[in-house]
């Protein structure tokens, strides 16, 4: 049925030149895939153009990396807003109350009654004491559904029956909590559509009645363009204060994840990923993104696309090392790549040859360190960057004063880059003697 | 949050902006231009139809006008219509039993499509239309499922057979058609526990319990029905073609068709799997359920208020 975005671009970039800048047209031909895979993804209308929008102006001009294909650049950048957009971390349940309350709401057939007792489960297991209560007083055994999944987990329900004004068993079932020694009261909500007024108003009198600190909305991940409206109705009448994505184990794309939180802004926390009482998992972004966009493996290439960057510049910097061409600019240069990447113990992994290096320099620089480097090569001249060989007493002195530092931390500096270029000269020449005794490649 | 307020901002903005344009397809007043094309795309995906689907239809509308010498907007609508009720493969199909003698429905469908409660309705309506009914509480896996069941059965008044919670969903299928048999009844309907149509253990019950059905009785089961909750996106072609593949769907029962999600993908069901909508489910009671009504559908998804539906001018 859909291909997968990453194929699809690939196809529209054939024809395009593989270098330079991103054009407007190569951008649009590409948004035009975008577009079209996150609307087969459920994802709601505006919401596309909204983001495409975006994405198009960040994408335009941008420089394409070496490395990747105009299509793997828009990829990179599309699965970046997307991740970014949908919250990039993970959010934690606010159960700080005494009792916590969580109300679960939601339309019919969503998943709260089992997302109910899932919660529960959850919460158990980090040590508290849920309460389950039975308010969805509308739907045929809806209560009896609760109580039974209440008895396997041996989790009390408090139920007041189906005759019952559910405002009032939400009150009740709080001012109970302590009775029965539950800190968690978990509201299981009846199912009901969003513009049923009677029903949504109900909602608002069990808020005020439970005061909760949680109003989760419970999403069926297979939800369409409704998602949109839905999540705006529950969220204005009520205040969310996040969601529940159910039934993701499916084969859908999910794209109602985004809808849900361009529309109300407030965090997916959970995923229901099986029938299993356990099988709740906490939301990844990240990961919700590459579903949506409709290739599981686009992380993979972009993050072998990012390798191969690395590879490339590390080439080039094992070139330089063999010619001695090696300066304090290259390193200032690394060193802004490690703090794009990560911390300096990973630059080192990725750098041919340097895992083996790495007892071998006494190379201690920390994170915080970093500044400070940067700081004392950026007081330099060009020329004293390129030879430091020139920097005496007094230039010294005066790197110290310009980057704040001390001359003692200069000369470390300065005595830890020749040591590095040292050693690093004689590996590239044991590396070099290596390779033509025994066919030895080290990259 | 400054750009998920914008993005706030441009849901309402277009809201508006795509109804005034609809009012103004409807009423007929202004010139047709190529915005209102685009719009009508809008519309469609909006409505579930599905991204292909609605550039497709647009794209057989554009040609349409040209070839017809269209120049007012209002003239469009007609056209569209004609469009979407022919994807929907006009007249309406109604359930198809067995002449004389026992026969079996099947209902099938996702977790929380509606499965339960349109069995409960769609005994109401056999019985009322003087056939005698008895339900199968195939759902033996979901908690409470076979409660449920029984308080529809109650409310319909026909009886339910059941066994405990957990026992082989087939087993109980069984069991309720040789009740049938004994007591002279016209139809079984059968429930099934709801599961998603990636689980092929799941599926491979689905094809057990269809195969003690065709081996019980000649020619069932006589309808295998697919629910389909209204507000499912592009997933239920999937379901669609999965469901068939398991259990042989005869046809579709769209559910919760009386909130603002209009069903589209109905039509690429239709469409590309050749399954016809059967029956609608239009809210809780024992009596929300009708037969599938084409000419109302398409009118409600294309924005003229119906009774499958309604437009919303400001998105409720």
């Amino acid at each position: 049925m859909f291909d997968g975005l990453a194929g699809r671009l690939q196809e529209a970039f054939a024809r395009l030149r593989q270098k330079g800048k991103l054009s407007e047209a190569d951008v649009d031909e590409a948004m035009k895939e975008v577009r079209r895979a996150l609307l087969a993804a459920d994802v709601n209308f505006t919401v596309v153009r909204d983001f495409i929008g975006r994405v198009r102006e960040r994408a335009v001009g941008q420089d394409v990396m070496k490395s990747l294909t105009p299509a793997q650049q828009v990829i990179k950048i599309v699965h970046e807003e997307l991740t970014a957009l949908m919250g990039g971390r993970q959010a934690a349940l606010n159960v700080s109350g005494r009792p916590a309350v969580v109300m679960l709401v939601g339309l019919q057939g969503a998943g709260k009654t089992t997302t109910a007792a899932k919660l529960a489960q959850h919460l158990r297991k980090q040590g508290r004491r849920p309460l389950l209560v039975a308010a969805d007083v509308y739907r045929p055994a809806a209560i009896r559904q609760l109580q039974v999944l209440g008895e396997q987990l041996k989790i009390p329900v408090f139920s007041m029956g189906e005759d019952a004004n559910p405002v009032d068993i939400a009150k009740a079932a709080v001012g109970r909590a302590g009775q029965e020694g539950c800190d968690v009261v978990l509201v299981d909500t009846a199912g009901r559509l969003h513009v049923d007024e009677t029903l949504m108003e109900e909602l608002e009198r069990i808020k005020a009645a439970a005061r909760p600190g949680e109003i989760l909305l419970v999403v069926d991940a297979m939800t369409g363009q409704v998602a949109v409206e839905v999540a705006e109705a529950f969220h204005r009448r009520l205040g969310l204060t996040g969601a529940i994505f159910t039934k993701l184990d499916g084969d859908t794309k999910g794209g109602a994840a985004l809808s849900i939180l361009a529309v109300t802004g407030c965090p997916i926390k959970f995923a229901g990923v099986g029938e299993k009482i356990d099988a709740l998992e906490p939301f990844h972004p990240d990961r919700m993104a590459s579903r949506i966009l409709g290739m599981g493996d686009v992380l993979t290439l972009i993050e072998k696309a990012q390798r191969a960057v690395d590879a490339e510049k590390a080439k080039q910097l094992e070139r330089q090392l063999r010619q001695g061409e090696f300066s304090l600019e290259d390193f200032l240069d690394q060193l802004r790549q490690v703090r794009k990447l990560g911390p300096l113990d990973q630059l080192l992994g990725m750098l041919p040859g340097m895992n083996r290096l790495k007892g071998a320099v006494n190379l201690q620089v920390d994170e915080k360190q970093l500044n400070r480097v940067e700081a004392i090569i950026l007081s330099m001249t060009p020329q004293e960057r390129r030879n430091p060989d020139v920097i005496d007493g007094s230039r010294r002195r005066r790197i110290a004063a310009g980057s704040g530092t001390r001359v003692e931390e200069v000369g470390r500096l300065l005595k830890q880059f020749k040591e590095m270029k040292k050693v690093m000269k004689q590996f590239s020449g044991m590396s070099k003697k290596l390779g033509r005794r025994k066919g030895f490649r080290p990259f | 949050m400054g750009l998920l307020d914008s993005l706030r901002q441009g849901l309402q903005k277009t809201r508006e902006a795509v109804f005034g344009r609809v009012a103004a397809l409807v009423t007929g007043r202004g010139r047709l231009d190529e915005s209102l094309f685009e719009e009508l795309e809008e519309l469609l995906i909006l409505a579930d139809v599905g991204v292909d689907q609605a550039v497709g239809w647009v794209e057989d509308l554009r040609r349409a006008a040209k070839e017809r010498g269209i120049r007012e907007a209002g003239e469009l609508r007609p056209l569209l219509r004609e469009q979407l009720l022919d994807a929907m493969g006009g007249e309406s199909p109604t359930l198809q039993l067995a002449p004389q003698g026992l026969s079996v429905v099947l209902m099938v469908g996702v977790n929380g499509a509606g499965k339960t409660t349109t069995i409960g309705k769609l005994a109401h309506r056999l019985k009322r239309d003087g056939r005698s009914v008895i339900l199968a509480a195939g759902d033996t896996f979901r908690a409470g499922a076979i409660e449920q069941l029984e308080v529809w059965g109650k409310r319909a008044g026909v009886d339910v057979v059941r066994q405990e919670e957990g026992s082989d969903p087939a087993a109980v299928v069984f069991d309720a058609i040789r009740a049938a048999r004994s007591r002279e009844v016209d139809v079984v309907l059968c429930d099934t526990a709801g599961r998603l149509q990636n689980k092929s253990n799941l599926m491979a019950e689905l094809e057990k319990i269809r195969r003690v059905v065709a081996r019980e009785v000649e020619g069932a089961p006589h309808e295998v029905l697919l629910v389909i909750d209204a507000s499912t996106g592009q997933n239920a072609l999937s379901q669609a073609e999965l469901f068939s593949r398991a259990a042989g769907v005869t046809g579709v029962v769209l559910t919760k068709l009386d909130g603002t999600a209009k069903g589209g993908v109905v039509l690429a069901i239709r469409r590309r799997l050749g399954i016809p909508v059967k029956f609608v489910g239009l809210g809780e009671g024992v009596d929300d359920l009708e037969p599938f009504n084409p000419e109302v559908f398409v009118d409600a998804l294309i924005g003229v208020s119906g009774e499958q539906g309604s437009a919303r001018p400001n998105g409720a």
